[in-house]
């Protein structure tokens, strides 16, 4: 870069937006320019935040991402279809299943393909549990963070219990690659079932537990309470979907609204707050998690019984046991394998609720086996720009506190 | 690695070598000879082996946690399989503090020179554990964005596994520790030339690599 | 979505407000999408926004090679009250890649609209910082056009994959 590119870029790097200075008359002294991340302790991921400080009291905060870009959406073209499903699962890698419900339920409506009953209710099972894990780990490492640091180990005992049933059904802990274009990789084995009502009865009240142990610290409400809201419409504004809408007082969420995957059999309320702080933030997470403990509960008691995966052998592996017998699964079987199926042209966009909001997947098919482009519209990508408004004008200790309460996945925003 | 054989240089360094040994049995050789002599033929003494049980014992990780095998790396601190067991559960956050990187997730190209500055500011002696298949080589992803950490930084046990089982990276922690207690000279880095790390200042930078920051105001 | 002769009655507005805006309507599979002339995007944008499309939900790029012209934006607005979806497309050459910006309309345009720019090379005109996001900043190409390599090692026994037949189309 030239000279002149250069002083242009650093211009632009170094431009910054404040909201009201205390000190007038003494600004360039004062403006200290901070560097957190992106290897820094409290930074979930390799976040980078350039934050301007006046006096303890932040001013700007400009954040720095790219850090763990790993060109997903660029692999994605070069793979079958059913191949990028591994790869795009490991976009928000704390939400796996959703991230993979977003494809596949992209290239279904591309495709035509109907999942069958069974299928969506075991989807809606992982879906539910996956929303409980993130929660988990949300909620350990935000009072980490705060400095309540038992909260760590308490969640981590529940996600171990969860991730004990994601292997039980999958084989895998995480990115299990379960969910397949037409409905899941395999029915559910024996003993699932038990183990997670075992679970399903034990979560609400370690839920409240962890409430005990959180909401009645003088210290935790101090560093929560009335801290950095942010209003609905400057929310809605910048794109901000998922719990920190919920938190400002709208209750928009994807599940209810424009239901996928049968959400619309289930009865659950969506927690809602009133003022749209931190502390807001965390109860709607908090609440959240009880209503998918009775989503699972619905969904288990009523799973009906059927095929697993769409019976249509154009997209969908055939039972090993036909492939002795027929001619056609043999010769699908082989064109499944090598070359993948083929999906019409065209351009679809599937939106679904993750546990951050609205997680969309854009696929554009050109009707060969791989996807002309997959882009995943990511709830963190868009929540990370309210890190600005909301932290304006309150203290460093109170943007890391937020920062926590945001959930920012980097592996999602960075894609 | 060229590996090269060259014949003894001629009967006569036989020959002094022989002597030199015969002195040597016989108690002749002394002062430098005999130390010279000695440090070349034993590679460890008791208090080595004392100092690298300790530093094997008492790892201090950097919490290092780049993608989703940081979650993997978070479990292992959590209750079930349980890091503090082995004494490596204080994670520190400085560089400056700690003695193991593990690495844990994939390393993109803005990252890498993140990622070896923080190594550079380690302090000797340090180990690293790329964890995972995406920073061992490039894992699931092989594309423009990702850099494997072999290519520039050295590693000392890799773990497979996208992401690893928390049991998985313990083994690799405790290998790890074997090797430490094992064996302390490292002897592999020097074969690789990755002894000397230095921190990169703006001082240091050759005339003809280019830095983005060159502009002077940044000096 | 609107239904289809709600977005006919859609593009028909937006045929008066610009002329020669609406290029192409399209509804397929339950997506209703209206492509519009790059110069009429931003006025087509701030009509669908008062017309009660008021949130933006995503803003994403796409190469069409070898299509020309190659480079694509789409917005995905949405109506929180129907709810309702609506997209909106554009399509810019490599040579002219310049598209109005929406930030003005939406601030959460700011980091899409910077991903784009550093992906594809769509320069928004009018958008305040539009420097790239992902890629370190000294980074020349723009990698998810689909003429740029994918890079990466050079793995066994994948030298020809991509002349192997069902590779493409």
């Amino acid at each position: 870069m030239s000279e002149a590119q250069i002083s242009d870029y650093r211009k632009l790097e170094e431009s910054i937006t404040l909201g009201h200075i205390q000190n007038e008359d003494r600004l360039s002294s004062e403006l200290l320019t901070l560097n957190i991340g992106p290897h820094h302790p409290a930074t979930h991921g390799v976040l980078r935040l350039i934050v301007t400080l006046e006096g303890e009291i932040v001013r700007d905060i400009k954040p720095v991402i790219g850090y763990v870009h790993t060109g997903i959406e660029k692999t994605a073209e070069q793979k079958a279809y059913w191949k990028v499903i591994p790869v795009v699962e490991r976009m928000d890698y704390l939400s796996y299943y959703f991230n993979a419900q977003a494809f596949c339920g992209a290239v279904e409506t591309l495709a035509g393909i109907e999942v069958p009953k069974r299928a969506q209710y075991l989807r809606v099972i992982h879906l539910e549990l996956n929303r409980i894990m993130s929660h988990l780990v949300w909620l350990g490492t935000s009072a980490l963070d705060l400095g309540a640091m038992s909260m760590f180990w308490y969640c981590f005992r529940e996600r171990d219990a969860i991730l004990d049933l994601f292997e039980m059904s999958s084989g895998q802990r995480m990115h299990t690659r379960y969910f397949q274009v037409g409905g899941v990789f395999e029915d559910i084995p024996t003993g699932f079932e038990q183990r997670l009502r075992k679970f399903i009865a034990t979560m609400p009240e370690r839920a409240d537990q962890y409430a005990d142990l959180l909401e009645k610290n003088e210290i935790v409400l101090q560093r929560l309470r009335g801290i950095c809201p942010l209003d609905e419409q400057t929310l809605l504004d910048l794109g901000v979907t998922g719990p920190l809408l919920r938190a400002a007082g709208n209750p928009w969420d994807l599940r209810k609204v424009e239901p996928y995957s049968s959400y619309e059999d289930f009865d659950f309320k969506i927690p809602v707050g009133t003022v749209g702080d931190n502390y807001d933030r965390y109860r709607v997470r908090h609440a959240e998690i009880y209503e998918s403990v009775k989503i699972i509960e619905q969904a288990l008691d009523g799973l009906p019984e059927g095929p697993t995966i769409t019976e249509d052998r154009k997209f969908a592996l055939p039972p090993r046991h036909e492939l002795a017998t027929s001619m056609e699964a043999l010769i699908h079987h082989f064109k499944l394998v090598t070359e993948g199926f083929r999906v019409p042209e065209g351009e679809c966009y599937y939106p679904i609720e993750s546990p951050r909001g609205e997680l969309g997947c854009f696929i554009r098919s050109d009707g060969s086996s791989k996807p002309a482009r997959v882009h995943m519209r990511d709830p963190s990508f868009s929540n990370l720009q309210a890190t600005a408004p909301m932290c304006r004008d309150s203290y460093i200790a109170d943007l890391i506190a937020t920062l926590a309460m945001l959930d920012p996945v980097l592996g999602g925003i960075d894609r | 690695m060229a590996v090269s054989r060259e014949p003894l240089a001629g009967a006569d360094e036989f020959r002094s070598s022989q002597l030199r040994a015969r002195d040597m049995l016989r108690g002749d050789l002394e002062g430098d000879d005999l130390e010279k002599y000695v440090e070349e033929r034993i590679i460890t003494t008791t208090l080595d082996k004392a100092v690298s049980w300790a530093r094997g014992n008492a790892l201090f990780p950097a919490t290092f946690g780049l993608a989703c095998c940081a979650m993997e790396m978070m479990s292992i601190v959590a209750g079930r399989v349980d890091v503090a067991r082995f004494g490596f559960e204080a994670f520190r956050a400085s560089p400056r503090q700690a003695d193991l990187l593990i690495l844990s997730g994939r390393v993109s190209i803005k990252m890498a020179p993140v990622v070896r500055r923080i190594y550079d500011q380690m302090l000797e002696p340090k180990w690293a554990i790329a964890m995972g298949a995406c920073c061992s080589s490039q894992g699931v992803f092989n594309n423009y964005a990702i850099v494997p950490a072999d290519k520039f930084m050295p590693v000392d046990v890799h773990v497979p596994g996208c992401p690893p089982r928390p049991e998985a990276l313990m083994h690799g922690i405790l290998q790890l520790r074997d090797m430490i207690q094992g064996d302390p000279t490292m002897g592999w880095r020097n074969r690789y030339g990755a002894v000397g790390t230095e921190e990169v200042l703006p001082g240091n930078l050759g005339a003809d690599s280019v830095n983005v920051f060159g502009s002077t105001d940044r000096a | 979505m609107p239904d289809a002769t709600g977005l006919e009655l859609i593009a028909g507005e937006l045929r008066d407000l610009v002329d020669g805006a609406v290029i192409n309507t399209t509804f397929d599979r339950g997506r209703a999408e209206i492509e519009v002339a790059p110069e009429a995007s931003r006025p087509a944008l701030g009509f669908l926004k008062q017309s009660g499309f008021s949130f933006l939900a995503s803003l994403h790029g796409l190469d069409y090679y070898p299509d020309e012209p190659r480079l694509g934006v789409i917005w995905e607005l949405l109506d929180m009250s129907g709810p309702d979806r609506i997209s909106l497309k554009t399509r810019v050459s490599v040579e002219q890649p310049s598209v109005a910006t929406c930030v003005d309309l939406w601030a959460g345009a700011n980091n899409p609209e910077r991903e784009v720019y550093d992906m594809f090379g769509v320069v928004f005109e009018g958008h305040p910082d539009l420097r790239r996001i992902l890629m370190p900043e000294d980074y020349e190409g723009h990698p998810q056009r689909r003429d740029f390599p994918v890079g990466g090692e050079e793995i066994i026994f994948t030298y020809n994959e991509e002349q192997m037949p069902g590779w493409t189309k």
